[in-house]
């Protein structure tokens, strides 16, 4: 062979492969110095013919596929929460249940979780991480709060904080005096020998003299200061670090990123220190709002991914792709159900055959709605050829005259 | 040979489209043939009383009954509707929700939208045009002119005061006019609806040619034909009436208590009495389920199964009768394992072979063959059990034709012959749950003895099925195109790879992997009558090769033998299962022949077993073949060479016996050192614990910490515990070699049986559930340590203490109700995954669109692979093809 007909080979090769595949023939193969020219050739006309051997045949039914790969398995994935890999702090929903719930597109998963990822500046310091973690998590009153003290007829009201966990959480007196002032509860006087109790003398309004005597108003109270804002992000119930030996350039490094029991995407994008391109929740409904349906989509296949690994199921990425886009095609978060596609079909007869049978068939009589029996169900409930598969060939021969008849055998032999 | 079961005698049509729409009040007197005036169904004599329900202008439904109206017996009349014609106007359940929207959304006067008019001209045109391009968006745009219009509280056309109408499910109305709270009847309702103009519904989202809002009050209704709700005959003679006929008999009945209240000037309150219990009766035949509605029962017990209750549900019309078909020619029996057939084949009992029947058409080339089948008749196999004479058009039942030489003689071309089923005949072969494409498949039929199906051990995997008792179905097909597409698309080595992951899911298990490792095994010589008989399991034919070994007798190791039946151009290198702990390698120089290497069909190194010939192990020696070489190379692979493995194992014999699990003494010693040591360090946690000394882990709860820490020092027991065990065992043990090759069992079962069977666990903590502070009465309370916390140290071999069965039982209970929930759970998801994916196809242009023509992805899986034809999802696997081409020694150069 010579040299003119190889180069064409690897343009035809560029032209149809997709990049990555000739990303790596390139690579191994191409620029090779220990392959002949011969063997080269024989590779790359062979990942050619593989291509385009490999490629979905028209017709091909990938949905029903791709529902059967990512059902089947369904029997045996866990039913359980299982702590995350490696990771004491968290229970994270996995397998079956979290599945459904991906499918299910709910706003809210059963369990979110964040991980947060720093920036270069931030990253190989605990100090400075742990300063990012107090400011994730979302702090009131009622954690710092060791003790509450009152006495009933009595409008003064003891707070008593708990220094550990101001330490823990980086609150200090004035920033928990601060909030209480916002709350415009009354009075407020620190302790002169113990900085860490607070005396409150209770307005009227805050605390009318008619109910002096009654405990629930005091514990009312009570629970409107336990949940005074100090700081933090709201909806992030827990941060907490956790640190990674990551090896760059040779030498070893600790890594530390935060995790977050409970999620709120927009604002920790905002929060200083924050590594903006690596933040991730399992949130989809989140990521949709803040980066766009294409974010959300991608979100759904490494949430799906992600469960299909841990129970250690091997589900081909590419029908789990078609699921993600699927519910993603309108630019908003469709629902796998009732309430999304199976809800929305332009058939009749396939909502109906789905779920809320009786309704379906009414509101379709008031709209005046066609069945053109198009879908699946519809051709199958019809008779008809469904249009996939093989069914996809409109070209038929006019077939031989047909004499014989015994589909009756059935009847007579009764 | 187009064969259509006799459906040519009519002329046929395809139905294009169904057009939906509320069925007016014309249209019902038009086709109604009978009004319906009286509740009971017979009179004295027994005859159908005229203007009952049982009216025979219904339609013929009794075996040689002549309609009245069609003049055709039961098999052609088809039935006709009947009406009542009600006293007053009843609301109807479902409409009622859009007799809701028009009437709040339009004048209480003159019936016009609430909306003027110029903007109502401005709306119609937006929405006409959304409706066009996207339906959805115009429902939506529907939805918000609705609201517009409900707000408005003045006519902008005739200046009238609007009230708010409050609508009560499912079929009660209120008007809060200002003197007080009416209540609106269906005439009134009527009325208003009426005056709705056409132009204006249309902007409601109601198409008002084909539903007027008036007609969802009904002033008529429609009776269905007998044939509907056909009466049965019970053994005693009585006759019993369909549920629908007793909720129209009530209907009828209630109709008439109106009608005569009405005639007899009854008072007021007892006319709006028996009018609103006609409503609720007429709301209950819709559906009977509403609620705030009586449910209609017989004799106060059974509840009424209404129009509803026959659509709904799994049973129900929709799901039950239209999306689930039922099919003749198909039979079930339990299924026995037969290695000896292909694996494309199925054996099929004579028995059955005798019933199930292919028509065959009588050519001058099948013209013998056809007159065999005939001589030998219904009874003889292989015989025929109905001739259809092309000429007389007559159908022939061989079993009451007992001449049957005649019969045959008087074959010609042209006919057709109903003969039994033959080796060769493709037929479908089932087994539930058909949880993905690969449950049904086709096989090639092989008539055998006795009474269950054989199936090849090797085709297990796709069906999920054993032989414990599981039975299959197989499906005869008798039109020549659906046998071409089932031979050419689901005959069983068409799917010897899957589509879920680029991977084998036919291959060898158990005694096909345990056979295989034996027979390639570094140690085996085999002599010349071994050979032989290995050989001929598989069929061999050829020439055997050179012995390895010449003198002093000759040898042939099983390698060689295995040799025989690769291509002969294969290269292939890969793990073999073994490779791992201290057998493991990651190149060709492997001391462990734990490396498979075949380089030009030739196995020099390596042992094969379930890595390189089992299922579901993608890129495998089976899985390479199978897409390098064809599905039918694999598939003879298959028939041939996994053959050998077992009649290997036939020669050599595995079996296991209790010396096979059992560990010298010093073993158990150190096992149970290991055990002692575990037990102080915890003791020790827990000291730690109920000092207050523990360090909780962040985030964690000081119990939570202390279980947490239990748990992973007692894994870590198990893990010591079986690594001892399993060192200390023979490895050419058979328990030992199932595990090691993966043909059965795993290092954890070793363990247990072994050494011990650890920590039991309910919900992924230790046993914590039982008495108040203990699992069982055999411990103190708030007892912490494992033993009483559910952690079991003894094991199979030699037995449990009883505490420790019940923990185990505990454990083992966990499981199998999470496998009863799980299974309903996964199966719902699969469903609606099917149900919203089944309309996706790849296009010929490439695109994944579903069939109303949306497109979802412009590549299917970005690159367009269809995931069966991949190495484990690569289209093209590069290393594999460097591999391949035996141009492994020029890259490593």
């Amino acid at each position: 062979m010579f040299e003119g007909d190889f180069k064409k080979l690897v343009e035809t090769a560029k032209k149809i492969l997709p990049t990555s595949i000739y990303q790596e023939l390139e690579e191994k193969v191409i620029n090779s110095e220990k392959l002949t020219e011969e063997s080269k050739e024989k590779i790359l006309r062979e990942a050619l013919r593989q291509y385009v051997l490999s490629l979905s045949q028209p017709g091909e039914p990938v949905g029903v596929v791709g529902a059967q790969s990512i059902g089947e398995p369904g029997t045996q994935m866990t039913l359980r929460t299982f702590h995350y890999a490696g990771l004491m702090e968290f229970d994270v929903t996995l397998g079956l249940p979290r599945l459904i719930e991906i499918v299910d597109a709910r706003r809210e998963p059963s369990t979110p979780i964040m991980k947060v990822y720093l920036d270069e500046k931030h990253k190989y310091d605990k100090e400075k991480a742990q300063e990012i973690a107090r400011k994730l998590e979302y702090t009131t009153i009622g954690k710092v709060l060791d003790d509450f003290e009152y006495f009933l007829g009595d409008n003064v009201v003891t707070l008593k904080l708990d220094p550990e966990q101001m330490e823990d959480k980086g609150v200090t007196v004035e920033k928990v005096i601060e909030a209480l002032k916002r709350a415009k509860l009354g009075e407020i006087q620190v302790d002169e020998e113990d900085p860490n109790t607070i005396y409150i003398t209770l307005s009227e309004r805050v605390l009318p003299p008619e109910y002096m005597y009654h405990v629930s108003a005091y514990k009312d109270i009570e629970n409107k200061i336990k949940k005074l804002y100090l700081k933090g992000i709201k909806g992030i119930k827990r941060a907490i670090i956790q640190a990674e030996e990551k090896e760059v350039d040779g030498k070893k490094v600790t890594e530390y990123m935060i995790m977050t029991e409970g999620s709120n995407l927009a604002e920790v994008l905002r929060i200083k220190g924050v590594d903006h391109r690596k933040v991730r929740t399992n949130n989809i409904h989140e990521i949709a709002s803040v980066l766009g349906i294409e974010a959300a989509r991608n979100a759904i296949i490494e949430e799906i991914k992600e469960v299909l690994q841990s129970s250690g199921l091997d589900v081909d990425i590419r029908h789990v792709m078609l699921i993600a886009d699927l519910m993603t095609v309108t630019g908003k978060i469709k629902q796998i159900g009732r309430l999304g596609i199976a809800g929305q079909k332009p058939s009749v007869l396939a909502r109906a055959a789905f779920e809320i049978t009786a309704k379906q068939l009414f509101d379709a009589a008031v709209k005046g709605e066609e069945e053109r029996f198009l879908g699946v169900t519809e051709t199958i409930i019809a008779g008809l050829v469904p249009r996939v598969g093989t069914g996809i060939v409109l070209l038929t021969s006019p077939g031989i005259t047909s004499v014989g008849d015994s589909g009756e055998n059935q009847e007579e032999e009764k | 040979m187009s064969y259509n079961g006799g459906r040519d005698r009519f002329e046929s049509y395809l139905i294009d489209r169904i057009v939906m729409g509320v069925l007016p009040p014309h249209e019902i007197n038009r086709m109604a043939r009978v009004t319906v005036t009286r509740p009971d169904l017979y009179e004295s004599d027994g005859s159908p009383i005229t203007g009952g329900l049982r009216d025979p202008h219904f339609g013929a439904i009794e075996p040689g009954e002549v309609c009245p109206v069609c003049g055709n017996t039961r098999e052609n009349c088809p039935g006709h509707f009947g009406k009542i014609d009600l006293a007053r106007p009843v609301l109807i359940p479902y409409y009622t929700d859009y007799i809701n929207i028009v009437l709040q959304a339009t004048c209480r006067q003159c019936g016009r939208l609430l909306i003027p008019s110029e903007k109502a001209e401005k709306y119609r045109k937006i929405y006409r045009r959304l409706k066009e391009k996207w339906p959805r968006l115009a429902a939506n745009f529907v939805k918000e002119l609705r609201k517009e219009a409900a707000q408005t509280m003045e006519c902008p056309y005739c200046g009238a005061r609007q009230f708010r109408i409050r609508y009560t499910r499912p079929i009660i109305f209120y008007e809060e006019r200002p003197e007080g709270e009416t209540r609106l009847t269906p005439l009134e309702i009527r009325d208003r609806l009426e005056r709705v103009r056409d132009e204006d519904l249309e902007l409601l989202g109601i198409d008002p040619k084909r539903s007027r809002p008036e007609w969802m009050v009904a002033t008529v209704l429609p009776v269905p034909p007998l044939a509907v709700r056909p009466p049965i005959t019970l053994e005693t003679g009585m006759k019993s009436e369909d549920d629908l006929t007793h909720a129209l008999a009530e209907i009828v009945r209630q109709n008439l208590r109106l009608k005569n209240f009405l005639s007899s000037n009854a008072p007021e309150t007892m006319i709006e009495e028996a009018w609103i219990t006609l409503q609720y009766v007429v709301a209950a035949y819709i559906d009977n389920e509403l609620p705030n509605v009586y449910p209609l029962t017989q004799k106060r017990v059974r509840t009424l199964k209404t129009l509803a209750q026959r659509l709904k549900g799994k049973e129900g019309r929709l799901r039950g009768n239209l999306s689930g078909k039922r099919v003749d020619f198909s039979s079930r029996t339990v299924i026995s394992p037969d290695p000896y057939i292909s694996v494309n084949e199925v054996g099929v009992p004579v028995d059955i072979a005798k019933i199930l029947t292919v028509p065959m058409r009588v050519t001058p080339y099948n013209l013998e063959e056809a007159r065999r089948y005939v001589l030998n008749g219904p009874y003889k196999w292989p015989g025929a059990t109905f001739v259809y004479k092309a000429r007389s058009g007559r159908k022939i039942d061989l079993r009451y034709h007992r001449n049957y030489k005649q019969m045959a003689e008087s074959l010609e071309v042209g006919d057709i012959v109903e003969r039994h089923l033959i080796d060769g005949d493709i037929v479908l072969f089932n087994r539930q749950p058909s949880l993905h494409r690969m449950s049904i498949l086709a096989h090639k039929v092989r008539v055998m003895p006795y009474k269950t199906f054989r199936l090849n051990p090797l085709v297990c995997p796709p069906y999920n099925a054993d032989f414990d008792g599981d039975e299959m179905n197989l499906h005869v097909m008798r039109s020549e195109e659906a046998r071409a597409e089932a031979e050419e698309l689901l005959l069983v080595e068409r799917h010897i790879k899957t589509p879920r992951y680029g991977g084998p899911i036919i291959g060898g298990r158990q005694d096909y992997v345990s056979g295989a490792y034996l027979l390639t095994v570094k140690n085996r010589f085999l002599t010349e009558k071994e050979v032989v008989r290995l050989l001929a399991a598989a069929g061999y034919k050829g020439e055997l090769p050179e012995p390895a070994i010449l003198a002093p007798k000759k040898l042939w190791t099983g390698k060689q033998l295995v040799s025989l039946f690769l291509p002969k151009d294969l290269n292939y290198t890969g793990k073999a299962k073994i490779n791992s702990g201290p057998l493991s390698c990651d190149s060709i120089d492997c001391f462990h022949d734990s490396y498979i290497a075949i380089y030009e069909g030739k196995l020099l190194m390596g042992v094969f077993d379930k890595s390189a010939i089992g299922a579901e192990q993608p890129n495998n020696v089976l899985h390479v073949i199978a897409l390098e070489y064809g599905d039918s190379k694999a598939r003879e692979l298959l028939d041939t060479m996994y053959r050998m493995f077992i009649r290997m194992l036939d020669m050599r014999g595995l079996t296991i016996s209790l010396s096979d699990v059992d560990i010298p003494p010093e073993a158990r010693e150190k096992i149970k050192d290991l055990v002692e040591e575990a037990k102080k360090e915890i003791a020790e946690m827990i000291k730690e614990f109920e000092e207050g000394k523990l360090e909780p882990i962040p985030g964690r709860s000081l119990q939570e910490t202390l279980e947490l820490k239990i748990i992973n020092r007692l894994q870590k027991l198990l893990k010591d515990a079986g690594q001892i065990a399993t060192s200390y065992m023979d490895p050419f043990n058979d328990v030992f070699i199932m595990a090691k090759t993966g043909a059965r069992g795993s290092d954890v079962n070793i363990t247990q049986m072994v050494a011990m069977l650890g920590q039991q666990t309910v919900r992924g903590k230790r046993v914590w559930r039982g008495f108040r502070k203990r699992t069982l009465a055999h411990f103190k309370p708030n007892d912490l340590s494992p033993e009483a916390r559910g952690f079991v140290k003894g094991n199979f071999r030699y037995g449990l203490r009883p505490t420790e069965v019940f923990f185990h039982a505990a454990g083992g209970r966990e499981g199998l109700v999470d496998t009863a929930v799980k299974t309903s759970q996964s199966g719902y998801m699969q469903r609606r995954l099917m149900n919203a994916e089944q309309d996706l196809y790849t296009a010929y242009d490439g695109t994944v669109r579903d069939l109303y023509g949306q497109i979802v992805q412009f590549k299917f899986g970005e690159d367009g692979a269809d995931p069966m034809m991949t190495y484990h999802g690569k289209a093209v696997d590069v290393d594999r093809l460097i591999e391949r081409f035996g141009v492994l020694k020029e890259a490593s150069k």
